[in-house]
């Protein structure tokens, strides 16, 4: 072992652990009491106690039916709709002598509908379960009859040891008992929990840490008591008697499952929590589920359809009792072939109200064609088959990562095309996240030469006017390809040849060089990692920045290349030659996003002690000492502005030599702070590195990009066209903030900026007075101020077509997303056409995504990709997640994953609004195609007497929505383009028809069922006018019942698939194939259900054969019939296509006129003209919301 | 996190998963729409012409008999008239041949407001029973008309067959009696399936209260043509069916002497009997409907399509203009 035990100074008195709170003493009272009742008896299955206690097994089912219930649970679910369980209940009735029809038409094509979702639901099942299989029969070694051997997961129980090796997931919540470290820690990667990629250090007790072989354990017995199993992934209660000690347990000992061991050779722990009770599977709730605005819609359209079919039933149920009535009156018939002296209650005259009632319920039956049966399944179905052409969509696969887009879920595919405001984070969104060490300023001088992107923006923007000499020395040498960095260096974009190669030691201020690069080698937890095969070094990082900082030290000659749990080795090059420091690390205070910097405190070689600090200019330069001399403290203020001005992220460096003696103080009050056991122990630790991390001597800066993702600019000037306000949401400064802005095209030349702050004078003065009320209403009030002067600038300018951005920080945010100024913010930001809020808190994100989402009733898209954005993306209407370097927690958030933001210009404008497009006519179709339907029978009620014969036979009904008009209608929905995806990206214009739901508005909706109304008339009237009483053959026979019903059901089916066809302008093969294939279908129905026994077809019974089809009088009827129909249709879309056209009419019309598929150039000069007038409309039109 | 063995998850390349299968994108350009107005227009309105001269070839002859068939001593009572049994109903009627006829000519009787298309009515039959010999107690739809006081199955059960319709026809010509063929006038596929050749009526119209014609329970049902048509039930309050046909051509400006024997009951409800003699052409009997709608619609496209033409010539779009989009007349909200 390398170290002795006198020398073993433990990882956990090096870090100050503030993530882990130990629970206090109050709640470790509470252990045996309720909810902290759970007792685990390590390594003895046999105890007759803990067989008693019967906890879970490991065995974990994520799947929502298991083969038991899931029958009776998921037809459950199905009749939580208000539609389907008027469809059962219809059916119920229909055994009673109550039906209209016969209750196996009925029940069929409930059955169709409930058997296609109970498969729909039963294969998404059989996908979870096949996860669920391959992770219950993972193997862990566990320890039995006194060696490990390997197990299965699910094997797995409460109290056993097992051992985990590294890279291997925990199978279940475990205690750390020891680890391959000698002192018991252990690093674990938690990024299925929480989606950070950083690694958490764990950390045994001293008493089982010293149990490292397998043979140890042989006599090892211990119990826990501790919490019940509970959701909290922050807190664990719990104590662990061991040689009849108790110790009271914390997170720290805590393995969670699904996180993975890593840097670790192994790990020793007892099985706390199994299967469902471990916190990982406790936390898995269900997200919470959408619905999109249509569909919310769609269903008070289900009850507008509900309140017309009662309400026509009780009016042929008025009829029906009045008639009834008539037919006995005072002892003499009326109609006496009914005969009404005898006869049941469903027809009788002497009881003309009950009669009127029983047949007001078969009423509902009959017209229970109004309610599309199909619809809810339909829909269902369509989504399902979008989303795969979302995720089949070539366009939107990133080849480099392997990633194509994913709908995770299709409840959402319309709401794509209707959104309003997107609300971007922007690190790893718009930016790739991977950060590049590019400048640095060290002693007062920049060095880095080379150009980032907001710098071109920048210079563009300029119109390469002053050029940028003040930030990357001499420009002219940007792009030098003689660059002595391979340009292979992941982090690091750094060429200056005057440190470069060693060189820095010829620079006059080579001292703070070498102190420089020594702090950025030194002052951090990043953990180097040795390929084995390759030797390549590379490191783990808490963050992206960080790594770049340890690469650029090693590039410049600082290579750090092992941590020990003391000390920190480097690989210094002196004059050429490497040599090995080492440094003794004593302290780590780490990094928060409160206290913005992190601190090390090391001794050195020359038993120096030194404090190595980096950190945020804002907290860092009041920390820089006063008394000794900052030669050059402002030329490193004027870089780091002008860094941060070039869109880079800055860190200041300084470090401080500590006395012996003040160092001793420290450290004890520093220990004394950490090991406390209070409420406001984070604050006493943070107070006393506070003490130690003043008087700073300055080093310098380092400036590191995030490079912009490829297409951002265009994909944002593309949205903004489509007439979609972006906000972004960042962490980033301001200045960093707005640059960015202007590079990736959020904020343009001309556009006037609102910029709200608190750093104004008289804040940060009351910022020293430290009187929190004051400082609060001073904001509150300064913030109102500038939020009423931004809307005044916005109404004056409000003629004129200047653009407006506003930019607000995190802590005028705080003020602004109260009650009282919220609505005025809303105001002014709805006004403006981009937003950036700077130095937000992921609580922050999720806020203003509420507010935006309530304040404006309007369709919001958040975007994110780390775990920060979780919040967001679930708050919002749509969460699109960005599958990126930042873990998978925003994915596994989202509604919507795809690689690159630039997809998202794709996701919306083209799949969105095709979705949209197709959800909504198909809605609009399905109701004027069951009401156009229903409506008929209505008519023909009204000639028999309202008595509740239905005009067709019953099967032909129940094939109604099933197989006649079904699968049109899904074709539509599927596939249908008004425009092609190529004219989509380049309209942009036409996504408004989206935003504004004109295609889903009330006055098409009514239209649409006017329409039905109206066909449904035509049929019928035309239909019973035709046929009166004349014979219809050559023959003498005469159209019956049967013979209507057939005339009359043959039109509708013609009327509304042609309908069909021509409301959509698309026509491949399989419109054409189910459109047409449906009418013939009907034929073939006919035929083959006509020569069935008749005791089956009843009224069909060779009814076509024999008696339509031979004659010219049916097929002349249907020929005038569906023309007829669909006159009313035609003649509104000619009006309107030329004389009100929709903007896709428009597009259509170019495309067709001026041969668009020819190539870009040939777009008239006119189309131009319009649409940038368009665009400016639309601006005027945003700004009179 | 298993990156290793990296099979690429590309979606494929196929015209069907871009989205990008060949299709027909028609468009409603005015040359769309006025070619298949005036399409419509020119077929419609020599169709409508042509039916409406198929149903001007029909010679039809309609004569109201409920009403002339009450003797005047009872025209204020004509239930108790037609309610009598002992009651001679023979009646008289002239019919005068408008134009020559030309065989077949079809014998109707027509009723109005009765309705066979009640659901009491309809329901109440037994396919099976009407069919199947050995189901002649297959009676459950057919109450009341399902079993005699007795509780002896009715064979034909239910309502439909309990009120045939029993007035009967003699026709002659010049003292020469017009032979009325009786056969062939239902459905085939009635005759052949659904009702039997060995099923014979039984307890038919036995009970106190009678509803309409009787049957002769020597003829199996499938040859009761009369029974047959009147259980194939009519589809509308106001129907015709057929009793028979005349083989025979009848000459113009002849005068025909029908003699009926009123016995079915319609004062009760108020409705009319009507007896109809009618030639028919390809298209049918006598409606001028289906002609005159045919013309309508042809000739409103032609409006429609005439007034398209002026108002592109008179008010043509001015191109390019945004404010003919319908988001920038209506105010956003």
């Amino acid at each position: 072992m390398p170290f002795g035990r006198h020398e073993r100074i433990r990882f956990s008195k090096i870090y100050s652990l503030s993530c882990f709170r130990p629970s206090t003493k109050d709640e470790h009272g509470q252990i045996g009491q309720k909810g902290y009742s759970r007792v685990v008896y390590c390594n003895d299955p046999e105890n007759p106690e803990a067989l008693q206690l019967r906890y879970r097994g490991n065995y974990v089912s994520t799947t929502k039916y298991t083969a038991v219930n899931f029958i009776p649970k998921s037809l459950f679910e199905q009749f939580r709709r208000v539609a389907n369980i008027y469809f059962l209940v219809v059916a119920c009735v229909s055994f009673s002598p109550l039906a209209p029809f016969r209750a196996s038409s009925i029940l069929f094509p409930l059955l169709v509908v409930i058997g296609a979702t109970m498969a729909k639901e039963g294969v998404e099942d059989w996908r979870r379960r096949k996860q669920d299989i391959k992770a219950n029969n993972r193997k862990i070694h566990v320890y039995r009859d006194h060696s490990f051997s390997q197990s299965k997961w699910k094997d797995l129980r409460v109290g056993d040891l097992v051992k985990v090796y590294k890279d291997e997931y925990f199978p279940s919540d475990l205690l750390l008992l020891s680890s391959s470290y000698p002192d018991g820690i252990c690093y674990v990667e938690t990024m299925n929990l929480d989606g950070e990629t950083n690694l958490k250090l764990k950390h045994a007790f001293d008493f089982t840490s010293s149990l490292h072989d397998d043979s140890s354990f042989h006599h090892f017995k211990a119990v826990v008591k501790c919490e019940d199993p509970n959701e909290d992934l922050y807190s664990f209660v719990g104590s662990l008697s061991y040689n009849g000690e108790q110790h009271p347990l914390s997170l720290q000992q805590i393995l969670l499952r699904d996180s993975k061991l890593r840097n670790t050779e192994y790990i020793y722990g007892v099985v706390i929590f199994t299967g469902h009770d471990t916190k990982v599977m406790q936390n898995a709730t269900d997200p919470p589920s959408k619905r999109s605005k249509i569909e919310k819609r769609m269903d008070k359209i289900i009850y507008i359809l509900f309140t017309t079919l009662i309400s026509i039933s009780f009016i042929g149920s008025i009829f029906f009792g009045i008639r009834t009535n008539r037919d006995l009156n005072h002892g003499s018939y009326g109609r006496w072939y009914l005969e009404p002296t005898r006869t049941t209650a469903l027809y009788d005259p002497n009881r003309p109200i009950l009669a009127a009632f029983l047949h007001f319920l078969t009423g509902l039956m009959l017209y229970g064609y109004l309610i599309p049966i199909s619809l809810y399944v339909s829909i269902e179905m369509v989504k399902v088959l979008q989303s795969i052409f979302i995720n089949q969509d070539q366009d939107m696969y990133h080849e480099e990562t392997n990633r194509p887009a994913r709908a995770r879920t299709s409840n959402l595919n319309e709401e794509l095309g209707q959104v309003d405001t997107i609300l971007s984070d922007k690190t790893g969104t718009l930016t790739c996240n991977s950060m590049e060490f590019v400048k640095c300023s060290i002693g007062g001088v920049p060095y880095g030469r080379g150009m980032t992107e907001v710098e071109k923006a920048l210079a563009k923007r300029k119109n390469l006017g002053q050029g940028d000499a003040n930030v990357g020395d001499d420009s002219g040498r940007y792009g030098d390809p003689s660059g002595s960095v391979g340009k292979g260096i992941k982090g690091f974009n750094f060429r200056d040849e005057r440190i470069m190669g060693g060189e820095w030691v010829n620079e006059s201020h080579s001292d703070v060089i070498q102190k420089f690069f020594r702090v950025l080698a030194i002052c951090h937890t990043a953990i180097p990692d040795v390929n084995k095969e390759t030797g390549v070094l590379s490191y783990e990082a808490e963050s992206p920045d960080e790594a770049a900082f340890v690469i650029a030290a090693r590039e410049l000659g600082f290579e750090f290349f092992q941590r020990t749990q003391t000390s920190i080795c480097l690989h210094e090059i002196v004059n050429g030659q490497k040599v090995d420091r080492s440094y003794e690390l004593l302290n780590m205070i780490e990094f928060s996003s409160a206290r913005k910097r992190m601190s090390v405190i090391i001794r050195n070689a020359e038993n120096q002690l030194l404090l190595l600090c980096k950190g945020a200019d804002s907290v860092m330069f009041e920390r820089i000492s006063k008394e000794s001399k900052q030669p050059f403290e402002e030329e490193t203020k004027n870089h780091i502005n002008k860094y941060a001005e070039a869109g880079l992220r800055t860190l200041v460096v300084a470090y401080r030599v500590l006395e012996e003696e003040e160092y001793k103080e420290w450290e004890r009050e520093f220990l004394k702070a950490k090991t406390s056991v209070s409420v406001d122990r984070d604050d006493l630790v943070d107070a006393a590195a506070e003490k130690i991390e003043r008087n700073l001597i300055l080093l310098g800066a380092t400036a590191v990009e995030d490079k912009l993702q490829k297409g951002v600019p265009e994909c944002i000037q593309k949205l903004a066209n489509a007439g979609i306000k972006m906000w972004v949401l960042t962490g980033d400064k301001m200045e960093t903030a707005i640059n960015i802005g202007f590079a990736c095209s959020l904020l343009v030349q001309g556009m006037k900026q609102i910029v709200i702050t608190l750093d104004s004078h008289d804040i940060t003065a009351l910022e020293k007075l430290n009187d929190r009320d004051a400082i609060a209403k001073a904001s509150r009030e300064s913030i109102r101020k500038q939020l009423m002067e931004g809307r005044s600038q916005l109404d004056l300018a409000k003629s004129s077509s200047v653009l407006f951005g506003l930019i607000i920080d995190g802590r005028s945010l705080t003020f602004a997303l109260e009650k009282g100024l919220e609505s005025l913010f809303l105001d002014v930001a709805v006004d403006c056409s981009s937003v950036i809020c700077c130095r937000s808190s992921p609580k922050q994100k999720a806020l203003v995504t509420k507010m935006v989402k309530e304040g404006t009733r309007k369709t919001t898209l958040a975007i994110g990709d780390g775990a920060n954005d979780v919040g967001m993306l679930q708050e919002a209407d749509i969460g699109v997640g960005i599958s990126g370097a930042e873990g998978m927690q925003a994915v596994m958030a989202s509604d919507f994953a795809i690689a690159q933001f630039r997809y998202l210009e794709r996701l919306l404008l083209v799949h969105g609004h095709w979705c949209y497009r197709r959800i909504a006519m198909m809605i609009c179709y399905f109701f004027y195609k069951n009401i156009a339907f229903g409506f008929t029978l209505f008519w023909f009620e009204a000639h028999a007497s309202f008595s509740g014969q239905p005009a067709y036979n019953d099967w032909y009904m129940s094939f109604y929505n099933v197989f006649f008009t079904s699968l049109p209608v899904i074709a539509l929905g599927v596939f249908d383009q008004d425009v092609s995806a190529r004219l989509c990206l380049k309209y942009p214009m036409l996504y408004q028809e989206g935003v504004q739901n004109i295609l889903f508005n009330w006055p098409r909706i009514l239209g649409w069922m006017f329409n039905g109304l109206l066909s449904s008339m035509i049929i019928f009237f035309i239909c019973k006018n035709s046929t009166i009483h004349q014979a219809f053959r050559s023959d003498g026979h005469v159209v019956d019942y049967e013979i209507l019903g057939v005339i009359m059901y043959t039109c509708v089916i013609w009327a509304v698939n042609c309908q069909m066809a021509l409301s959509i302008n698309y026509f491949t093969w399989i419109q054409h194939f189910f459109i047409w294939g449906s009418i013939f279908f009907w034929y073939i129905f006919l035929i083959i259900y006509g020569y069935i026994n008749p005791e089956w077809s009843t009224t069909a019974y060779r009814v076509f054969i024999d008696a339509c089809a031979p004659t010219p009088f049916y097929w002349m009827t249907t020929l005038l019939v569906v023309v007829a129909t669909l006159l009313p249709y035609f003649l509104y879309r000619s009006f309107q296509t030329r004389f009100q056209p929709m903007y896709h009419d428009e597009i259509q019309r170019r495309r067709s006129e001026g041969g668009e598929s020819g190539g870009e150039s040939e777009v008239p000069d006119r189309v131009k003209e319009r649409i940038d007038l368009l665009g400016e409309r639309m601006k005027h039109s945003h700004r009179e919301m | 996190m298993d990156q290793k063995n990296k099979t690429s998850k590309k979606p494929k390349n196929s015209k069907f998963s871009q989205q990008e299968l060949p299709a027909w994108k028609p468009i409603l350009t005015p040359g769309w729409v006025i070619t298949s107005f005036i399409t419509i227009g020119v077929l419609f309105i020599p169709t409508g012409l042509l039916a409406l001269s198929a149903s001007d070839n029909v010679v039809e002859i309609v004569d109201r008999y409920d009403e002339g068939c009450i003797p005047d001593s009872y025209s204020q009572k004509a239930e108790s008239y037609i309610q009598n049994p002992n009651q001679n109903k023979t009646c008289v009627r002239t019919l005068r041949v408008p134009k020559k006829m030309v065989a077949p000519i079809f014998v109707y009787y027509q009723l109005e407001k009765f309705y066979q298309n009640h659901r009491r009515f309809v329901k109440s039959k037994s396919d099976k029973q009407l069919r199947d010999a050995d189901a002649q107690d297959d009676t459950h739809n057919c109450f009341p008309e399902d079993y005699t006081a007795d509780n002896k199955p009715i064979v034909p059960c239910g309502l439909i067959a309990w009120s045939l319709f029993n007035d009967t026809y003699k026709l002659s010509a010049r003292g020469k009696a017009i032979n009325i063929d009786k056969k062939g006038i239902a459905w085939k596929s009635d005759m052949e399936a659904k009702f039997g050749s060995n099923v014979y009526p039984k307890n038919f119209q036995k009970g106190t209260l009678i509803g309409g014609g009787k049957l002769d329970e020597r003829i199996p049902l499938s040859e009761q043509e009369d029974l047959i048509v009147w259980m194939r039930t009519a589809a509308l309050p106001t129907f015709r069916k057929l009793y028979g046909k005349i083989n025979t051509d009848l000459e113009s400006h002849e005068t025909i002497t029908a003699e009926v024997e009123n016995n079915y009951n319609t004062y009760k409800f108020g409705g009319r009997k009507k007896l109809v003699l009618s030639t028919t052409t390809w298209i049918g009997g006598k409606n001028d409907f289906l002609g005159i709608a045919y013309i309508s619609v042809g000739g409103l496209c032609l409006f429609i399509a005439i007034n398209f033409i002026l108002l592109y010539v008179f008010r043509p779009r001015r191109l390019g203009d945004p404010s003919y989009l319908s988001w920038n007349r209506q105010p956003i909200v």
